[in-house]
């Protein structure tokens, strides 16, 4: 028999598992985050020699830190998830539609003229309420169906085209605030302050509770819908293989266009909920990214509305933890940034050890003996 | 006694749960053509695949000239002049045949097209190719694309040559001037490995055959010593009976008729031209051509996925004798008449079915729309499902498994299963067993028999002119988009057909 050349092979070399069970997954996972919380532990020390259970501590806090950092937290999860599930059914479809941002702002803007010219009609709460939720659903859906119109019949490109009405929906709001606002100080200021008409009544005594009641539903919606309905069967096949869906007859530009109408309504259900439920008024950040952030939410979840619940809230925590961080400890709020970073990596990361597994030469020697 | 050109000694491989290789050996010598022979998941591409550097073996060694090697890169199988012809043609199209042989070579000095351009006719003169090397690929036929394809290693080289499945697209003219050039390779001290599904090619080629069955090797034996039932009993593992059994077509009446057909593909390339036939129910019409001749177009149109352009498509009903017009018809309108059309696209994975899918939710394609309910109805495709697998054997660990892990052959069971489950009056099937093993391939035969007898008017493309005449009631032969004649598959031969075959599509340039 020839020699072994161990020094000719290669050190390691990577193979697709099988199905990982779903202890082993879990535990992958719980590895993963311990890791990473060790390894922003250990950074901490070297950077700013504070104790590192400090940081985390006031990570903690800042989500859940008092009742009313709680109420927050979860409005905000429920803001988050919310676009999160609108984007979803286009993602099912390989429909990359990353203008959730401008989907939402416009919805927004629909509810926030509304209140503005009508709010001092007469109208009562039980009118104007339904009446901007109608309006901002109709304005989401037509900034979003305007790209699928355009993909369906000329085969556009969707991610540059959705991205670019961002932009427009940003400069649009921007006009409406410099002709609206009174003070010359190109802040529109909250709405109806005084009569709190268009405002999503309070429950229980407190604000949001409504918006979080909302996204609920929502989730369960979205959730049978993609699941059980024939409507997200079709947008699953279109998805997958455009041409098997034409081979069993699917119209594609119908299943588009009509997965964005419901894509857009959801995104501009978000722009209402923001404005009526939440901020009561209009500005060009009112979004602040989570049209993006989204996306992740709905990616990280695998497009599972019911795991979207936990990425959306991990998400958040991480953002809210950042900030506290750089309150509470008086550092700069890199920390805190660095530190989610190192988290995502490190669950991102770790779906590649669950997927596949890796050999080093040592072991491939021995099975050949 | 010749030297080795390369051995393997106890080569394993397995991907996930899948032993896909274990403990392979395998001798190759130099001047010789070696047949690797073996069912669909038997491990001949992986074992090929490890050769040429795109997998790494788990354990074993591989000796070339008598030297132990490791190959792990396709550059290191170059580099130990071991070349593969894939089945899928890597050329660019508008470079010319010189141009893509030296395309990536790394040589010393001003680059000399010229000079290239010798040697590669030096190359098809010493081996009896048939080339122009200053022709461009997209004015070439699948013949010549895969002339270009060998003499690119060979340029580079090669004393070892793997052909994986080289007959599948060449007519029967082309497949001996194929085998013509092996042999002066041969003679020529090349070692070449030739894998085909093919018996009397591996009969009629190579020197020695070697066997692989679930992974690991059989047997090799002298191709002299050998017959397609020997063969066909170390494939499978027991004895096989090789027979279609064909019946006369009772009582054949018109089904399908189709008159002066004529379309223009999206590139304004006119991809059929002037096709009128008949099908009829209780029979099988065979459609010979090479590939590309028109055959998907043709169905497509039926199936209502292509767009013609004049002609005209019209289906007669079994109950009521009524004719019904199909042309420019979406398939969920030709349901609706209820006309039972099925087809069994040639893309499996990227069009009769949906790979990430399961199994049940593949059943759900054809049914899912049916009843005003706004959701799905899961109990008749899961039954269904279960059925299937039951019935046509479908190796899987269960229905919920999403079809692109399973087999080649269990994939066309799944996707054959559903397409017959409505009970078709006319069933249209595309290289219905295209990498398929022999034991699938028979069963897939006696379905579409069964088919027939259920007075179904079936269509079969195919591309094995044994297996056309031996299944067939008639055959239609296309060259170029158009019919080029019709034989009774009864009273023909092979030669005929393949004349047939080649007969328009050279006038068409």
């Amino acid at each position: 028999m020839m020699e072994a050349k161990p020094k000719k092979e290669p050190l390691i070399h990577i193979t697709k598992r099988d199905v990982m069970p779903l202890w082993k997954a879990i535990l992958v996972r719980v590895i993963a985050i311990a890791i990473a919380l060790a390894v922003s532990a250990g950074l901490v020390v070297i950077l700013t020699q504070k104790n590192p259970l400090e940081i985390f501590s006031a990570m903690f806090n800042g989500s859940f830190g008092t009742p009313r950092k709680i109420l927050n937290m979860l409005q905000d999860v429920a803001m988050l998830l919310c676009i999160a599930l609108a984007v979803t059914p286009a993602f099912r479809m390989k429909f990359w539609n990353i203008g959730a941002e401008g989907q939402v702002l416009m919805g927004a803007l629909a509810s926030a003229a509304l209140m503005y010219f009508l709010g001092g009609s007469g109208l009562p709460n039980g009118v104007l309420i339904p009446m901007m939720f109608i309006g901002s659903l109709a304005v989401g859906m037509i900034w979003a169906v305007i790209p699928a119109i355009f993909k369906a019949i000329w085969n556009t490109n969707e991610t540059l085209f959705t991205l670019m009405m961002n932009y427009v929906a940003m400069q649009i709001i921007q006009i409406c605030i410099a002709s609206w606002a009174t003070s010359g100080s190109g802040v529109m200021g909250v709405i109806n302050l005084n009569t709190k008409l268009g405002w999503l009544p309070d429950l229980f005594g407190q604000k949001y509770i409504l918006n979080i009641i909302f996204v609920a539903l929502l989730t369960v919606f979205v959730f049978i819908y993609m699941k059980y309905s024939k409507q997200g069967y079709e947008i699953a096949v279109v998805g997958e293989s455009e041409n098997t869906a034409r081979y069993i007859g699917i119209n594609v530009k119908k299943v588009i266009i009509r997965t964005m109408l419901i894509s857009g309504a959801m995104c501009g259900f978000a722009g209402f909920l923001l404005v009526s439920g939440a901020s009561h008024t209009i500005t060009k950040d009112l979004a602040g990214g989570m049209g993006f952030t989204a996306i992740m939410v709905s990616w990280l979840a695998k497009f599972n509305p019911a795991i979207m619940v936990g990425t959306s809230f991990l998400l958040v925590f991480l953002d809210k933890g950042a900030s506290s961080i750089a309150m509470e400890c008086r550092l700069n709020e890199s920390v805190g940034e660095i530190i989610t970073g190192i988290i995502i990596f490190f669950i991102i990361g770790c779906e590649f050890f669950i997927r596949y597994k890796i050999n080093f030469r040592s072991s491939g020697k021995e099975a050949a003996k | 006694m010749e030297s080795v050109a390369i051995e393997l000694r106890g080569i394993c491989k397995r991907f996930g749960r899948i032993q896909a290789n274990n403990n392979v050996n395998l001798t190759l010598y130099h001047g010789e053509i070696l047949s690797l022979l073996g069912e669909n998941g038997s491990g001949k591409t992986t074992l090929m695949n490890m050769i040429s550097g795109i997998y790494y073996p788990d354990a074993g060694q591989i000796f070339i000239n008598g030297e132990e090697v490791v190959i792990k890169s396709p550059k290191d199988a170059f580099d130990h002049g071991i070349g593969m012809i894939h089945q899928h043609f890597k050329l660019i199209d508008v470079f010319t045949a010189t141009e893509n042989i030296v395309l990536g070579l790394e040589e010393k000095g001003r680059f000399d097209i010229k000079a290239a351009s010798k040697r590669v006719k030096e190359l098809c003169d010493r081996y009896g190719f048939i080339l122009d090397p200053d022709k461009k690929i997209y004015e070439m036929s699948v013949s010549e694309k895969q002339t270009v394809e060998i003499i690119k290693v060979l340029y580079r080289g090669a004393n070892i040559l793997i052909l994986d499945e080289p007959t599948a697209v060449l007519t029967p003219q082309e497949t001996v001037k194929l085998f013509e050039v092996m042999r002066k390779m041969k003679e020529d001290g090349k070692a070449i490995i030739i894998i085909t599904h093919k018996l009397n090619e591996v009969l009629s080629v190579s020197d020695r055959v070697t066997v692989l069955r679930k992974g690991e090797t059989i047997g090799s034996v002298n191709t002299a010593e050998a017959t397609a039932e020997s063969l066909t009993e170390m494939m499978v593992g027991k004895k096989v009976v090789l027979n279609i059994e064909r019946t006369d077509p009772d009582n054949p009446e018109d089904r399908l008729i189709i008159d002066g057909l004529n379309c223009i593909n999206r590139e304004g390339v006119q991809v059929l031209k002037d096709i009128s036939f008949t099908a009829k129910a209780g029979e099988i019409l065979g459609i010979a051509g090479i590939a590309g001749s028109g055959q998907r177009e043709l169905l497509e149109s039926i199936a209502g996925l292509q767009h013609v352009n004049t002609g005209s498509i019209v289906y007669i009903d079994p109950e009521t004798g009524k004719e019904k017009k199909l042309r420019d018809m979406t398939p969920m309108q030709i349901r609706s008449l209820g006309v039972r059309l099925s087809f069994v696209p040639e893309d499996r994975l990227g069009m009769g079915l949906v790979g990430n899918m399961d199994i049940v939710d593949n059943m759900m394609l054809r049914s899912y729309s049916k009843g005003k309910s706004a959701f799905l109805q899961k109990k008749e495709p899961t039954d269904l499902a279960q059925q299937i697998v039951d019935r046509l054997e479908v190796v899987t660990p269960n229905i919920s498994t999403p079809v692109r892990r399973l087999s080649g052959g269990n994939v066309q069971k799944v996707l054959v299963g559903r397409e017959i489950s409505s009970g078709p009056t006319v069933l249209m099937v595309a290289y219905p067993v295209r990498g398929l093993d022999i034991n699938s391939s028979y069963l897939i035969y006696n379905l579409l028999n069964k088919q027939k007898e259920n007075r179904a008017a079936v269509i079969f493309v195919g591309e094995d002119l044994d297996v056309l005449i031996a299944l067939c009631d008639r055959i239609i032969v296309l060259g170029g988009g158009r019919i080029t004649g019709e034989v009774d598959a009864r009273n023909t031969t092979k030669e005929q057909i393949g004349y047939l075959m080649t007969k328009s599509a050279g006038g068409e340039e």
